[in-house]
């Protein structure tokens, strides 16, 4: 039996088309995938992602588990309501998942984890919990939306009291900050502004009401799935994952190397990693022809390489099929992809392939 | 409810097939597989002068979400593929069974009524079975 979300009797209403995503019902889309991924880039759009896990961690040493704990370094996180993209990873330096942590205080912080890594990073988060006498609480109780586009905020602002209103619209990039009942964070998985709201699971469903009444349409995970990637945003399980390490997905820029004393789980093995180099490294790819990318086809590089796809799509904005891939290091220029028995031309670019509704692909 | 035209003739994997006037056949996919495929961002037929076999794979329909294999209805020789799908292939979802037809052929002899095509009707009760 798929977990269900607050706001699933109104995806029912709204006649999206539900699947199972990673043990939960989920809406893949409402009405076109590609009508909602452009009123993200256009617009706004709302996304039901309560199935995104939030753990609550309090405690006087928080701060010093989570700097065990994670790849990059909470100590960044200065100011209240600061927010930090990390990887939490094992031994080995593979990738147990991707989060973000906000700092609401010295004895309070909040993590986001994946829907689909739930019970292994609540159990790997709770065993090394103990030692820093770090209370975990997962917050069941909260409902999370994400309100995304040019118009996303404005918008989304006025389901506000005025004052709570004015502090939303203020915060700065990658902040976050309680008001009244709602935790409302200047994040996001699309490549364009916005918020992602928690907010008790009760007023989910008047919220999203409230904002598909100011025009902010409704938008499934396949939308979601397409702006990512547009984005050059990895996901879990695809993208990387327990058998892949940070500097072959595209994140060596969210590992905190320095300073060299903090002992973060990983460490050892990314710094054998770095000193000998990477093998591989997770590149950007455009199609030149026709057709469509998908995860798992075949990369043949022009260095004689072999590779793979782990994300592949095709992008509404561009209007041709994007790509991440998995390449050896040395790979520079154009590639060949397999595709149906044919080996189609494409080219490595850097991601993200569009950034706040503008291609950045020449 | 989906879109099912009396005059033509269906296949248990949602293609649709129409008799031209000229003896051969129009082939494309059904305005309920259109519409659960989603929105098309890329379409492969065949082209002519390819004989197919009944049941062979002979284009492909892929939507944002994934690529589905078109079979073959009955067997015969590819008279065409439609050739605007190539920079249009948002026309299967506007108009799958007029000028989101896939492609056309001559049916090997016998081929059609070997084909065991559905009715309209039975074909409705094929998407009512699936819960469509």
């Amino acid at each position: 039996m798929a977990r269900q979300t607050p706001l699933f009797k109104l995806h029912q209403e709204l006649q999206a088309r539900l699947v199972d995503f990673g043990g939960w019902d989920m809406p893949v889309q409402y009405s076109s995938q590609i009508g909602e991924h452009h009123a993200v880039r256009r617009a706004a759009g709302v996304f039901d992602v309560s199935h995104m896990c939030v753990v609550d961690l309090r405690g006087e040493r928080a701060r010093a588990f989570l700097q065990r704990l994670l790849a990059n370094d909470v100590a960044r996180l200065t100011a209240p309501g600061r927010a930090l993209y990390s990887c939490m990873l094992n031994e080995a330096g593979g990738v147990l998942d991707d989060l973000i942590v906000y700092f609401l205080d010295e004895r309070f912080l909040r993590l986001v984890v994946n829907a689909g890594t739930r019970d292994k990073d609540l159990a790997w988060i709770r065993r090394h919990a103990a030692e820093f006498g770090v209370e975990v609480t997962e917050r069941t109780d909260l409902a999370m939306l994400a309100v995304q586009g040019p118009e996303a905020r404005a918008k989304a602002a006025r389901l506000l009291p005025a004052a709570q209103a004015e502090a939303a619209l203020a915060l700065p990039v990658f902040t976050g900050r309680e008001l009244g009942s709602w935790f409302v964070a200047r994040t996001g998985y699309t490549g364009e502004a916005g918020f992602e709201i928690m907010l008790p699971a009760a007023e989910a469903v008047p919220a999203w009401r409230s904002l598909n009444a100011l025009g902010v349409a409704s938008c499934g995970l396949g939308a979601r799935d397409t702006l990512r990637l547009e984005a050059g945003m990895n996901l879990y399980g695809n993208d990387m994952d327990e058998s892949t390490h940070p500097y072959e997905s595209n994140l060596g820029w969210t590992v905190a190397l320095e300073p060299a004393q903090r002992d973060f789980i990983g460490r050892a093995a990314l710094e054998r990693i770095q000193r000998e180099g990477a093998a591989r490294r997770l590149v950007g790819l455009v199609l030149e022809d026709r057709g469509v990318l998908r995860s798992h086809q075949r990369v043949s590089t022009a260095q004689g390489g072999a590779g793979e796809i782990t994300s592949g799509t095709f992008s509404p904005t561009l209007e041709r099929s994007i790509a991440l891939a998995r390449v050896p290091a040395d790979s520079r220029g154009s590639v060949q992809v397999e595709i149906r028995g044919r080996q189609l031309p494409a080219r490595i670019v850097r991601p993200p392939f569009v950034r706040h509704g503008k291609s950045l692909i020449s | 409810m989906s879109n099912v035209p009396q005059e033509l003739r269906y296949t248990k994997s949602h293609e649709w097939v129409r008799t031209l006037p000229d003896g051969t056949v129009e082939i494309g996919i059904t305005d309920h597989a259109q519409h659960a495929l989603g929105d098309l961002v890329f379409v492969e037929v065949p082209e002519a002068g390819r004989t197919v076999q009944p049941g062979e794979a002979c284009a492909v329909v892929e939507s944002v979400k994934a690529a589905s294999d078109v079979y073959a209805p009955l067997g015969g020789e590819i008279t065409a593929g439609n050739p605007e799908l190539a920079a249009a292939p948002e026309t299967v979802n506007a108009d799958a069974y007029g000028k989101g037809w896939l492609l056309r052929l001559r049916p090997a002899p016998g081929a059609l009524a070997a084909a065991g095509l559905l009715s309209a009707a039975d074909y409705e009760k094929v998407l009512t079975a699936e819960g469509g």
